[in-house]
């Protein structure tokens, strides 16, 4: 497997960065690195740790790491998933930055104790922990649940001050969306990106072909965090299998922008010719910037849920026979 | 009628995202409670938020099992605006699905 790091390797222009992954030969992992400057978002380093855990750490090996700004990579606990020495000296005791090192969780324990957790790490204000505390949690559990991976989730995240974004990674080594979809949607999901795109659709759960769900899964996670990435005009990517889909921000003049149900109406960008990865990365970026509260976000996202299941279920409904 | 309290907090902490805890407190909770006709009252006192995943395991089951005896007798007490929110998603989207019966 190779893995080519950039100088700007963001989610805006994550498809230069995907272009450049290699996932053949899964016992061995090179990790090629621009001489002179690294910016990483932190989902890609989820990405890499994934793909670490599954070279195993002897496999791992770094080429041309020369970047001062490479230290980012041993401060975000990179070299925890390699046998390789970090060629960089950084105090740990000294830091104050604003990050969640790569973190793998496996069970409903660690998540709950991940999310208590990272929000002193993070120096959020009050009134901004709960939108990140729901998204990381949904998304955590959408790994417990359906990814099957052995190696749970892969969690990192970064405050950038500039930005006052969250900058958010989210990544399996599982079965993938397209697999996990199947059992009960074959006939919605013949290619990876009909999978993400049907899995993103209000209703739409991969334990049961009922619409709505199950006493346990309501099939709503993700539409959510869709919604609120759009609404707070956030960057929001999902990668499984070779589809990938990012939603693209809306113009900032419009306030409210339209939620809609179905995902190929929202303004984003789609393929289903990247480098085929087996698990699933998902990719958000959380403006703190938002003037919307969280709890008139949720507002905004129940009407939008409950119009979809309506117009749905009227689909369905029988015309009356006049004879 | 007497009811009967459940401190959510106490499950779920301060923010309520685990569904299995959600799962355990309908299966030993409020589902025996509803079965015997009984008033419960679900107090989000100190929960600052919760997942709409972690309110469809605590609620739907319910729900769909014992619709309006449900909708009647189950209560929700200190609950944030965002607690509020979350439960009322719950609220219309399995009322719609009570309606396909």
């Amino acid at each position: 497997m190779k893995v080519k790091l950039s100088t700007s390797d963001y989610l805006r222009n994550s498809d230069r960065f995907i272009d450049g992954l290699d996932f053949s030969d899964p016992k061995r992992l090179i990790i090629y690195s621009h001489p002179k400057w690294l910016n990483v978002h932190p989902a890609i380093l989820t990405l890499l740790a994934s793909m670490a855990l599954k070279a195993g750490k002897e496999n791992v090996k770094f080429d041309n790491l020369t970047a001062l700004s490479g230290a980012y990579l041993d401060r975000m606990g990179l070299f925890n998933f390699v046998s390789e020495e970090s060629p960089y000296n950084i105090n740990k005791k000294e830091e104050s930055g604003r990050f969640i090192p790569l973190t793998i969780i496996k069970n409903s324990i660690e998540q709950s104790k991940f999310i208590t957790d990272m929000i002193p790490l993070l120096h959020l204000p009050v009134g901004q922990t709960d939108v990140i505390k729901y998204t990381v949690g949904e998304l955590i559990r959408n790994v417990l649940e359906h990814s099957q991976s052995r190696d749970g989730a892969i969690v990192a995240a970064q405050y950038y001050k500039k930005s006052n974004t969250i900058r958010l990674g989210i990544c399996d080594n599982g079965i993938g969306i397209k697999k996990s979809m199947q059992k009960h949607w074959q006939s919605r999901t013949k290619t990876d990106l009909d999978a993400i795109k049907w899995a993103l659709v209000p209703g739409i759960s991969g334990t049961t072909s009922r619409e709505g769900g199950t006493e346990d899964n309501a099939g709503a996670g993700l539409f959510f965090i869709k919604s609120i990435a759009q609404i707070a005009r956030n960057y929001f990517m999902i990668y499984s299998g070779s589809g990938v889909y990012r939603l693209l921000l809306h113009d900032k003049r419009v306030k409210n922008p339209r939620l809609h149900s179905n995902p190929d109406d929202d303004r984003h960008s789609d393929r289903n010719d990247a480098p085929h990865f087996n698990g699933t990365l998902v990719a958000i970026d959380l403006s703190l910037e938002t003037k919307t509260e969280f709890t008139s976000l949720l507002s905004v996202i129940r009407d939008v849920y409950g119009s979809a299941i309506r117009e749905r279920k009227k689909r369905k409904y029988k015309e009356p026979k006049f004879v | 009628m007497k009811k009967e309290y459940i401190k959510i907090k106490d499950y779920a902490g301060i923010f309520a995202e685990n569904k299995d805890k959600a799962k355990e407190l309908r299966i030993s909770k409020i589902t025996p409670a509803l079965s015997n006709r009984k008033m419960l009252v679900l107090d989000f006192d100190g929960v600052s938020g919760a997942t709409q995943s972690f309110v469809h395991a605590l609620i739907s089951e319910p729900i769909r099992q014992f619709q309006n005896l449900a909708l009647d007798n189950l209560e929700y007490k200190n609950c944030s605006e965002i607690v509020k929110e979350i439960i009322k998603t719950v609220y219309d989207y399995m009322q719609e699905s009570l309606d396909d019966k």
